[in-house]
Formats: C-alpha cells, structure tokens, sequence
C-alpha cells in the first residue's frame, strides 16, 4: 500500500492529488478542536472576531486527549465522531481550513462544501488513541483553556496515519467501501 | 448482617476505573484477533490489525486505550444481608469515581448543565448508578466506561406488538446500518426487549456486559442473536466504517415481561473496546 507524506499548510496542488482510500502520513503541525471549541469559533466568526488560531491551509483533528501523564508529550488522542462538527465545518472552510481528521461519515453540505472550498476530511482510527499517542511530538493549549479537553491544542506529529475520505472531487471512502462489501439479502 | 464499610469501596471503584480503561478484557482481544483472520477488506484488516497494537500499547504503558474514559456507569448488587457504614454509600462511590479518573489520567467528559452551559465537572462525576438488591450477603460492582460516540447512536423505540419479532429484527439493523463508522465499528449490539420504557434502555446496557462470544440461555434468543449478527456483518459497514465483512463482534438482547399493548425495543451501541470490570466484595 503506498503512502502520501503530508506537511501542512495543504496548497491546492497537494490537495488535488489526494483521492478517496489514500493511506496519510502526516508530520507537522495539527489543532485539536471539538464540539465547544466549534461552536465558540463559530460564533467568534459571526462577530465578525479573529480566530484564535489561524486556520488558513490547515488541518483540524477533531479530539479532546486523555490527560497528558508524567514523562510524555500528551495522553491518549483518538479521533472523535465528526458529523457533530457538521453545522460547523462549511463555515471554517469558507476562511481557510484545508483539512479535517476524525472518524464516521459527513453530512452531504459538508462534502459539497469540501468540493466548493477544495478541502479534505481524513479518518484517523477511532479507538486507537494510545497508538496515536506515539505519533505526537508536542502538544500545547493555544485556545479557550476553561474547556479542559476540549481546548484547542497545537500538536506537533510524525507519521500520523490517516485515510483520505472524502477528497476535493465529491468521492467518499464509507459509501464507495460499504458498497463493495455489502452482501443484501 | 454483614456489616461493609462504603470507605473500603473508594480504592476498589477507582482500580476498577483504571483497569477497564487500560487493560481491554480478554474477550475484546480475541475478538480482533479472530477479526483479523476473518476480515476480507485488506485496508478493514490494517485497521483491525492497529487496534490490536493499539490494546498492547495501551497495557504496556498504563494509558487509556481510547481517549474517551466514557461516562462512569455502575451496575451495585447489594445482598439483602448486607449494611453499609462509614457514610453514604453513593458518595463513597462517587469518590472512587472522582479518584480513578484523576489518578490514571483519564478524560473527564461529564458536563453539568447540559443543555444550557455544559461545564466540565473537572472530574468525570457523577457517575451513573444502578442500584439491585439481591439475597445473600455480598455486594457485586460492575464498572463500565460508555463512550459518547457510541452512547449517541443508540435508540429506544415503542414497537407494536404487531411488527413483533421481524419488527424487532429491521430496527436493529437499520439502526446499525445508519450508525455506519460513527460508534467506532466493530461494536457490540445490546438489545433489551420488553419491560417498560426505562427497563428496556436498562436491559440493552447490560447486555452489553455479556462477553464476546457468550450467547442468551433461551435457544431462541440465541438463535436471533446469531441471526442479527450475520445480518449486521453482511451490511458492509466493516471496522471504522472503511468497508468490509466485520461490523459488530456480538448482540446481546435481553428480555423483561411487557404490557399488552407494548413491544418496547432498546439499542444500545458499544464501541470496540467494550470496558468494564466487575468487583465481587
């Protein structure tokens, strides 16, 4: 299986080349950002506010860690379900988002919307969060500390492994892999 | 009477926190194990293949094996013989609680509130706590850490006694098949059959306690089980929802007397790593 190295920021190049199914590794900078953290962004942007992190060509992994323990770079950080962050995500690719991590299928605004501002959604493994773990470098709040877990967090990974799922051109992974292995009857 | 002192419960509670969280049950390992022999989809057994490493990592390093250390819920069979001392008992309980998710860097994601400001607790509490008196003079607790993910794709719904058996059937997969890869696939399927509305929900959480693999006593309630199983794996959701032959590892449904006029049907979905522990005292 051949894999794709990914740095962001994503430019349109890159992100023209990725197709449903690509197996990711990614390395650089991620923001960890959930339903709280959406919503307040959200709200930032209808306020006409900055956001507290630039999003601009970037990826945001929608998870909350477990608790970092003594002696290493973060806790348990597995993906969350993304269609909670639906009502959410068109508006943060309208400014700049290039990429999303989580896990379980989108809503259809959304994948349209992933074609109109040529952005991506990535499944990390759901479950696999002390693996994940290993493939973050460093992690610190940036944004809305009082959340606790549902702070935004600028990791630094390495080799994070994701699946494209869906890509710019309207192609989805769960529909397009589900079909294939569906035996009705 | 035997006389239990609540104080004696913190430590054994908060272990149990950490335990289930860190150390997936036997059941669950053999499960992937025997998923990745089974699995056709090469990319649903390189999944399936990282949950396993992901349950060894998670073991060898004392961290959760998912981020999400759920919500605390405790199943307490209390023997008739039993009195408790030292203080209230679901304080005690709600301590261990608070002790174990503090102690083994596990997430807190309870939010008071909910509807409105929804404030982290800051420390996983309250738990969720299902009291049973039973005869004898022990007290058995069963811990188990329910994800949210999982938890929201789950459903009650008040079935006809006319849609019966087959009516019973089409919700569950339905409600498998539009769940997808949102609960963490391959999950297990608890299905509580009858009672009332709430003992319905109830049954369908403790199925999900029954170990991968073990089927209900009644012959005919195994044979369903048996039947939704392979309907819920021909759906082609796979693990993660990537496509593929393994979606559910178990249904487990559980039965109550009902109304007359009732067939109520809960669903209630578990993630892969299926965590919960149980303490007889």
């Amino acid at each position: 299986m051949s894999v794709i190295r990914l740095t962001p920021p994503l430019d349109e190049e890159t992100l023209s080349k990725l197709r449903i199914g690509d197996h990711c590794l990614i390395s650089g900078v991620l923001y960890t950002a959930r339903d709280a953290a959406h919503k307040r962004m959200v709200e930032a942007l209808d306020r006409g506010e900055e956001l507290p992190i630039d999003v601009k060509g970037q990826i945001i992994y929608y998870a909350g860690p477990a608790p970092t323990p003594p002696g290493k770079p973060i806790g348990s950080v597995g993906p969350t379900t993304s269609y909670r962050m639906d009502p959410y995500a068109p508006r943060l690719m309208e400014v700049g988002l290039k990429g999303m991590i989580g896990k379980g299928p989108r809503a259809k605004e959304v994948v349209d919307a992933m074609v109109k501002y040529k952005a991506v959604y990535f499944a990390a493994i759901g479950g696999a969060a002390a693996l994940l773990a290993k493939q973050v470098k460093e992690a610190e709040v940036v944004a809305y500390e009082d959340l606790g877990p549902e702070a935004i967090r600028r990791l630094v990974v390495e080799d994070f492994p994701v699946v494209v799922v869906n890509d710019i051109y309207g192609g989805d992974l769960f529909v397009e892999g589900v079909k294939k292995y569906a035996k009705e009857g | 009477m035997r006389e239990i002192n609540v104080n004696d419960l913190i430590p054994v509670v908060a272990d149990m926190c950490i335990d289930a969280t860190c150390n997936l049950g036997d059941d669950v390992i053999r499960a992937y194990e025997e998923a990745i022999e089974r699995e056709e989809s090469p990319q649903a057994k390189e999944v399936l293949k990282r949950l396993l490493e992901n349950a060894r990592i998670a073991k060898e390093e004392g961290m959760p094996a998912c981020q999400d250390c759920g919500f605390a819920v405790l199943f307490v069979d209390i023997g008739q013989d039993v009195r408790f001392v030292g203080g209230d008992l679901t304080e005690a309980l709600t301590e261990g609680v608070r002790q174990g998710y503090e102690k083994g860097y596990l997430r807190k994601s309870i939010v008071d509130k909910p509807a409105t400001e929804r404030k982290n607790t800051g420390d996983n509490t309250p738990p969720v706590i299902h009291y049973n008196i039973v005869p004898g003079d022990k007290v058995k607790i069963t811990f188990m850490a329910k994800g949210g993910g999982c938890e929201n794709m789950s459903r009650v719904t008040m079935l006809t006694p006319a849609q019966g058996l087959e009516g019973i059937k089409k919700a569950v997969i339905e409600r498998v098949r539009e769940s997808g890869g949102n609960p963490c696939p391959p999950i297990k399927v608890g299905v509580g059959i009858g009672g009332t509305f709430e003992k319905a929900a109830l049954l369908a959480k403790k199925a999900l306690l029954r170990k991968i693999g073990e089927f209900n006593p009644d012959p005919e309630m195994a044979a369903v089980e048996k039947e939704l199983l392979e309907k819920i794996n021909n759906l082609g959701i796979g693990p993660m929802g990537f496509g593929g032959r393994i979606t559910a590892f178990s249904v487990a449904i559980e039965t109550h007397p009902c109304h007359i006029a009732s067939l109520p049907l809960a669903i209630n979905i578990d993630c892969h790593v299926s965590r919960h522990k149980e303490v007889e005292i």
